[in-house]
């Protein structure tokens, strides 16, 4: 059936609609974005003509020319060429323009053009270029550029039938192939500057109400006063409606493990069902809402045409410390959870400064980290009043979400003066017209996100939480014993094993055991801490009990190695996922051991010395 | 570094680099100057559509330091990096 399906590749600048039209052709599952080249993956879908051939369709990266500056347009070149391994070349190309753009657009498809292959040109968002009453005539645009062309509103529910019926037509006949030389490439401007003259007419350069929106959002007062109000509605959204959801979801399997656990008998078995698997499963989906709530807005946000905007307002300040503007987005997810933070990175085009971005989001304070904040500063910093208004415990956790912005900054500085590319990186970032962002592309993305994390990481980090509970629950206690079960296990003699190294910096062998947990899930250091104080689940009591045996100096450097250290596996995983390097995942892994281990250290010893 | 977004007073007709040209002055690309050999860069800028005669306006600049600047070339709107828009040149048009 493949074998004679007519394959059409989908080619056009980034921005020109080219993803929304390929989910109004197929259906299909594919993430559209206003934010330039955000469609690194290949993606393709098929659907049956109404003369009922199969239409296979390649959803190409978004390229601005065939120069390659990177990865993206590296494939789209290549795979357009036929030179792409593995990947035949297609029969028909289909440019998408965006019709209020032309300029920009005409000259990418007079590059495709070159090629020699048969191309239909796709003159898509024709609506809103009616909006704007600019007029094109389109039989002499088609005569002059000796091939089809047809209009499309990619956005609207039958927008790409005049497309449909010309594609499932007779192919084209390929321009003639011409080689690419520099000088060439001045008489492509030159071309399009006669195409436009002859056939477009445009009442004005931009749209009125572009203008007027920029004036407000990229205003040096006012944009930023925006961009704080949005900033602030995702954070808290993504924190009020996002982690009940989360909690409800631990909770929930924990109790559905103990209802399944009540029909098995007592034993390893048991244990295994609902410490390791159902605890394991109500840690990993309940990353989902997170993550869901976060991208709507991610997505909501780029399919606007916001989100570079955003990128502009910060590059300055994001750039002294070695990242790019459009690390913004993606750093400030990650004080919810450095998981989608990190999937968010895939709008960064550039790789080196993605990769950067990836290496410090989890230094962000991700939400996970606030129960143990909380309960260390519950048990050990005094609620006084300080300067009349401020509460100290207020201020020590202010102190440790600052800490962990420094300890970003720092790093991103210290990563651009030892980095072996320090050639300079383009900003170079087209500011797209403001769209309503249209529901079935916000849910296709999120189908899309929420699908990656379920598929790609639950498998390993379920495997990785099983294993945690067998370490904390094997060998068995003694008879008789009367210490808490895990004071026996291996992950005991690890928590002991471990106080040698942790001792220099104050943690005793309880708190060095709670880190092991901590690793599969930051808050479980909480509850392991109360199973080796042998509290049990009386949260309440915790406290004292901590109060009592840790001194003052001790809990301090809890806090900071919190506020620096490695992060959990589940976020190991994604940079896996998303890196495809293990390396990097040990980079990040020992970068910030070493600093988390330095900064308590500090604190210890100066705290020790002072109390 | 003197940061140039308030408008200012050209002599229509001299060229100056489009990141000294303040905001809203109305002019056209002259040329764009390779920083470097095989400067992709000034490539890309070239691609993208600043070349000779392109009607070329700075919109807007950013809060900090005045710099990624918001240029407008034909119908378009890039955010441009102070260093990248030093590689280009204008001719200032109308005196603002």
């Amino acid at each position: 059936m493949s074998a004679d399906a007519l394959r059409i590749a989908l080619v056009g600048n980034p921005n020109c609609g080219k993803t929304a039209l390929f989910n109004l052709l197929t259906g299909g599952r594919q993430k559209v974005a206003n934010y330039a080249g955000v469609t690194v993956e290949r993606k393709e879908g098929r659907f049956v003509a109404p003369s009922g051939r199969v239409l296979q369709i390649l959803d190409l990266p978004g390229a601005y020319s065939f120069d390659a500056v990177s990865p993206d347009e590296q494939i789209t070149r290549d795979v357009l060429e036929g030179n792409y391994p593995g990947e035949a070349p297609p029969d028909l190309i289909v440019c998408v323009a965006d019709a209020t753009n032309l300029r920009l657009h005409l000259r990418f498809l007079l590059e495709v053009r070159r090629l020699g292959r048969p191309v239909v040109l796709a003159l898509n968002m024709m609506d809103a270029a009616r909006r704007r009453d600019i007029a094109i005539d389109v039989p002499e645009l088609s005569r002059r550029l000796g091939l089809p062309v047809v209009e499309t509103v990619a956005v609207r529910r039958g927008g790409a039938k005049a497309l449909v019926a010309r594609v499932d037509g007779e192919l084209p006949l390929p321009a003639p192939v011409q080689a690419d030389d520099p000088a060439s490439r001045v008489d492509l401007h030159a071309e399009v500057r006669e195409l436009l003259a002859a056939t477009v007419s445009m009442p004005r350069q931009t749209a009125a109400v572009d203008d007027a929106l920029d004036r407000w959002a990229l205003h040096p007062v006012f944009g930023l006063a925006i961009l704080a109000v949005v900033m602030f509605l995702v954070f808290q959204a993504v924190y009020s409606l996002g982690k009940p959801m989360t909690d409800l979801i631990g909770d929930g399997f924990g109790q559905l493990g103990e209802y399944l656990a009540a029909s098995l008998p007592a034993g390893p078995l048991r244990g295994l069902v609902t410490d390791g698997i159902f605890t394991g499963l109500g840690t990993v989906l309940g990353f989902l809402p997170q993550i869901l709530v976060l991208f709507f807005f991610i997505l909501t946000l780029e399919e606007s045409g916001y989100l570079p905007r955003a990128a502009f307002l910060l590059d300055r300040l994001m750039v002294s410390v070695g990242l790019t503007g459009r690390s913004f987005i993606p750093l400030l997810s990650s004080f919810a959870c450095a998981i989608p933070g990190i999937m968010g990175t895939r709008s960064i085009t550039d790789p080196r400064d993605r990769l950067a971005t990836i290496l410090v989001a989890p230094l962000m304070t991700c939400s996970a980290r606030l129960p143990v904040y909380a309960l260390l500063i519950g048990a050990f910093i005094p609620a006084h009043a300080v300067l009349g208004v401020f509460n100290l415990q207020g201020l020590v956790l202010f102190a440790l979400y600052v800490a962990g912005i420094l300890g970003a900054m720092l790093v991103g500085w210290v990563m651009k003066r030892i980095r072996r590319d320090r050639s300079e990186h383009a900003l170079l970032m087209e500011l797209p017209s403001y769209r309503l962002p249209k529901v079935r592309d916000v849910a296709i993305g999120l189908y899309e996100r929420g699908m990656i994390f379920l598929k790609r990481l639950t498998g390993v980090i379920l495997a990785l939480t099983v294993l945690m509970w067998a370490l904390s629950s094997f060998p068995a206690p003694p008879a008789g014993a009367t210490e808490p079960a895990i004071d026996y296990s291996f992950a005991g003699q690890l928590g002991r094993g471990l106080a040698h190294l942790f001792g220099p910096i104050g943690f005793n062998w309880q708190m060095s055991l709670a880190l092991i947990p901590a690793f599969a899930a930051r808050e479980t250091a909480v509850a392991a801490l109360a199973t080796v104080y042998a509290v049990g689940g009386d949260a309440g009591a915790l406290a004292p009990a901590l109060a009592s045996q840790v001194s003052l100096a001790s809990a301090l450097s809890l806090l900071v190695w919190f506020a620096y250290a490695p992060q959990c596996m589940s976020t190991l995983a994604v940079i896996k996922r998303e890196t495809g390097a293990w390396r990097v995942v040990a980079l990040s892994f020992g970068y910030q051991f070493v600093m988390a281990y330095a900064a308590s250290f500090l604190v210890y010893q100066i705290a020790s010395a002072l109390t | 570094m003197w940061l140039q977004c308030e408008p200012f007073l050209f002599v229509a007709g001299s060229v100056v680099r489009l990141s000294d040209l303040s905001k809203g002055t109305a002019a056209v690309v002259d040329r764009v100057d390779d920083a470097h050999a095989n400067d992709a860069i000034a490539q890309r800028l070239r691609d993208l559509g600043f070349v000779d005669g392109e009607a070329v306006r700075v919109v807007a600049c950013a809060p900090l330091g005045a710099d990624p600047l918001l240029v407008q070339i034909g119908f378009t709107r890039f955010a441009l990096r102070r260093a990248e828009a030093a590689r280009v040149s204008v001719r200032a048009e109308v005196a603002a």
